[in-house]
Formats: structure tokens, C-alpha cells, sequence
């Protein structure tokens, strides 16, 4: 047999020839085999709560990376730019996965069918008030200089929580932390090539990429304030303050701009959490209506 | 319960599953299979390991694995995802890496070194080497550091001036 007939016989056979759910990405259970078990001294509802903010953090911006495949300037970063939302998706995968095993999936689940997995509903069907993630992911991309001003900034903070989140006493959080630092470090390097190439570019592409970071560090504002959540898994070993890697944030981001020979914005005060108590603003139901219409127009479809 | 009902070794059977992507190549070179151990119950536990966390094939594999241990006549299988520790390319075989640069694909270098602690920051030209897969020469360049799937980047031959994708080190 042709492999490329094995690939879709495999899947099909794997689910009794039944018809799958036509949307999300539940081929299968990413935590399939890996021991859930809460630690000690750890409330569910928090370790579920951190979940989704990490989750969401990942799946909001993987869909507005996906917004660039046929808009992008040259192929290659197409490509580029899929891949680190692929693997984006795959790290809100196994955190939205993560939240539904310890039981922490809002009011998705009334409105999901009981055949659809728990990441896949979570993804789907909750409302924008139950999304935790922050204002930096939810803004709109700007053109593509201000795309990867963006990128630049949530991946080196994400990369710093997450080499500190491979210490946290939840092994599954940990062990998605340790996998997601070397994705994250490949992100990192790359938009921050890229805002050297333009900073240090032409007259326009240096122009409008300290356009696109003037854009984005507003963004930073809310990114190192803890959550009542966060806070409390902090003091339980399982989460990571957020203040605790401002330092290490800034000096990346310091060290990118003067290289890119871009102009620093004033370091804006620290606000209050937002996006992270489901506050959000006017972009995220647009984006959330894109990610999630079709499936909750049809949500018994298969194929 | 299903007894077990073949006198294969399973993980003889499990270390012949083709990569989806990569077909030329085993989930065993791939370092992709963790474990293939029998129960006492006669059930066959296989663990694997996926290469990036949003890898699509992860479900095929898993499938892959399942159809042939039940061609083989084993009845009860379990394929279980094992995160920790993560991927890395230093886990392809030797075998691995010859069977893709025959197939075209450069295989990867040593892997960066990991750390405990802050990860330093690549700016500067990516230090990622790889010779020509198909004429052999040194002096090749990166195009792209994606390329069709998630674990490969795409170089251009400066001798023979053909492309060809690499097997990006993580």
C-alpha cells in the first residue's frame, strides 16, 4: 500500500471508520498515557485557571500569525511564520488539555457535543470573557515590521517564564515548559534577526519597524503583574511570578533594539491584569468570531 | 481480556513504523520511540515522544503503531505520549542520518547545549552548518529557518546550486 493511503487509512481506522469531529485538532489525546495527577496542596481550579492563561496566550497569537499565510512578503517567512504558530497551537494544545484534565473547561462543555475533546472545546466554545489571554497576543498585526516587533516581545516572554516553568512542581507543566523553550528560542532568534534586518535596513523598513515597537510596548504594561491565581501557584512552587522575569525581558529586548539601531520607548509602568481576568477589548470577539463561527454554527459537522 | 496471540516481538514490529513525514525513516532512528514492553496482562505498551509539541503527525504515528502491532497479533496495545525528557535531534541514529541524506535531507548537527538557566539570545548569522546532500560540498547557505514541516529548514547548495532541507538541531 502507497503510503500517502496508509496516513488517512491509519486516522480513519483509528476511529472506527465513525466520521470525526470536522474541526479542531483532536486526532488523538496529547496527554494520552501522561500522569495528571494533581500535586499536593494544589488547587484544581488554579492549576486549570494557569493553564488557560498560558493556553490562550498561545492560540490567540498562532491565529493571528495564521493571518499572514498568503499575505506574508516572500514565501519563506510564510512558511516561517506558519511553522511558529504551528508550534504555538501545539503548546495551547497540551495546556488547554492540561486545564480540561483537572476538570477546569467554563461553560465549553454545555455548548460542546460530549464526543469533542476537552482542548478542542475549551478552543471553541468558550465565550471572550472566558479567555485569559493577554492584550500583547490579542492586538491586531499591523504590517509586518510591527508583527515581528510583537513576536520579538512574546516570544522572549514567553521564553523566560517557560525556562523558569520547567522547575514547577506540576511535571506536566513542566515538561510542556521544557519542551516549549527550545521552540520558543528558535522564535525568539528569528523575529529578532528580523528586526535587526530591518532596523538596520533601509530608511522605510527602519522607519516603520520603531513604528511597529513604538506600536507594540504599550503591550508590556500588564505582562509582569501577577494575577490572584498566579500568585498563589507561585507561592505553591507550581507557576512563575511574572515579575520575576521583567529583568531578563528587558535587558533581550534592549540588547535586540540597539543592534536593530531602533530607539528605545519608555519602559511603560507596571498595570493592573486585564486580559488575564477575561477584560478584554474590542479585538478579541472579532478574532474569536474568525476561530471559532464555523465550528459553532455546525458543531455536530464531521468528516 | 485479549490474551496475546502472536509470537512476534513487538518491539521488533513497533521499531518498523515508518515517520509519517519521513517516511524513509523509522520512529526508532527517529528517536521518536521511547519503550515497547509487554504486561503481564499480555497488553503492549508503547511509549513515543513527539519531535515539536505541535506536530501533526503525532495522531498518525500513534495509529501507525496501533494498526501494525494489531497486524502482528497483538490484541491490546497502548501507545502512551511521554513528554519529558524532550526531543532532541542528538536521539536520530546513525542509521537515521544515513537514510535521510540518502533520501536528499541534511541531517542534523549536535544540538545546542541546554541549560537550566536564561537561553542566550542568536543574533548574528545563524551558526547552523550543514554539506550538500547531494554533491557532498560544504558551502552551502539557508534560505528559510522553516521549511515544509516542523522540524527542517530549507538550504541552498552554493557548488551545485540545488536546495535542499536540513534537519534543524533542537
Amino acid at each position: 500500500m502507497a503510503h500517502e493511503e496508509t496516513v488517512y487509512d491509519a486516522l480513519d481506522q483509528a476511529h472506527g471508520g465513525e466520521g470525526h469531529w470536522a474541526f479542531g485538532t483532536g486526532f488523538d489525546d496529547p496527554l494520552a498515557g501522561v500522569d495528571t495527577t494533581v500535586p499536593d496542596g494544589v488547587d484544581p481550579a488554579d492549576l486549570g485557571a494557569y493553564c488557560l492563561m498560558l493556553g490562550d496566550d498561545a492560540l490567540v497569537l498562532a491565529q493571528r500569525l495564521t493571518q499572514w499565510v498568503t499575505n506574508a512578503p516572500e514565501l519563506e517567512e510564510e512558511v516561517a511564520l506558519a511553522n511558529i504558530a504551528l508550534d504555538l497551537l501545539g503548546q495551547a494544545r497540551l495546556l488547554l488539555a492540561r486545564a480540561g484534565s483537572v476538570g477546569v473547561l467554563g461553560r465549553s462543555r454545555t455548548l460542546a457535543g460530549d464526543t469533542i475533546p476537552d482542548e478542542d472545546a475549551l478552543a471553541y466554545f468558550r465565550d471572550v470573557d472566558e479567555f485569559r489571554s493577554t492584550a500583547l497576543v490579542v492586538a491586531p498585526n499591523g504590517d509586518f515590521a510591527q508583527t515581528i516587533a510583537r513576536l520579538l516581545v512574546a516570544a522572549t516572554w514567553r521564553l523566560a517564564l517557560f525556562a523558569r516553568l520547567r522547575a514547577s512542581r506540576d511535571p506536566v507543566l513542566a515538561a510542556i515548559a521544557a519542551k516549549g523553550v527550545n521552540e520558543l528560542a528558535y522564535h525568539r532568534d528569528h523575529a529578532g534577526r528580523w528586526l535587526l534586518r530591518l532596523g538596520d535596513g533601509t530608511a522605510e523598513s527602519h522607519q516603520r519597524a520603531q513604528a511597529g515597537v513604538d506600536a507594540v510596548w504599550p503591550l508590556l504594561a500588564d505582562l509582569f503583574t501577577a494575577t490572584e491565581v498566579e500568585a498563589r501557584l507561585t507561592a505553591a512552587g507550581v507557576a512563575v511570578d511574572p515579575a520575576s522575569v521583567r529583568d531578563e525581558v528587558r535587558s533581550v529586548l534592549d540588547e535586540v533594539l540597539t543592534r536593530a539601531t531602533l530607539r528605545l520607548p519608555a519602559w511603560p509602568a507596571d498595570a493592573a491584569p486585564g486580559g488575564r481576568l477575561g477584560r478584554h477589548g474590542p479585538e478579541l470577539p472579532a478574532l474569536l468570531e474568525e476561530l471559532q463561527g464555523l465550528a459553532r454554527t455546525h458543531p455536530q459537522a464531521t468528516w | 481480556m485479549s490474551m496475546m496471540t502472536s509470537t512476534a516481538d513487538p518491539r521488533v514490529v513497533a521499531e518498523s513504523v515508518t515517520d509519517p513525514e519521513l517516511p524513509m525513516i523509522s520512529l526508532s532512528d527517529l528517536g521518536v520511540l521511547r519503550d515497547v514492553r509487554i504486561e503481564r496482562d499480555g497488553s503492549v505498551v508503547v511509549e513515543i515522544t513527539p519531535t515539536y509539541t505541535g506536530c501533526p503527525a503525532m495522531g498518525v504515528m500513534r495509529a501507525d503503531l496501533v494498526h501494525a502491532l494489531h497486524e502482528a497479533g497483538f490484541a491490546d496495545v497502548d501507545v502512551r505520549t511521554v513528554l519529558t525528557p524532550a526531543w532532541s535531534t542528538d536521539w536520530i541514529t546513525p542509521e537515521g542520518r544515513r537514510k535521510l541524506l540518502e533520501a536528499g535531507i541534511a541531517p542534523p548537527g549536535l544540538a545546542p547545549v541546554r541549560s537550566e538557566g536564561p537561553v542566550p539570545l542568536q543574533l548574528g548569522t545563524t551558526h547552523r552548518t550543514a554539506s550538500c546532500p547531494l554533491c557532498g560540498s560544504a558551502d552551502t547557505e539557508e534560505l528559510s529557518e522553516f521549511s515544509a514541516t516542523a522540524c527542517k529548514a530549507l538550504r541552498r547548495c552554493r557548488s551545485c546550486q540545488e536546495p535542499f532541507e536540513h534537519v534543524k538541531e533542537i
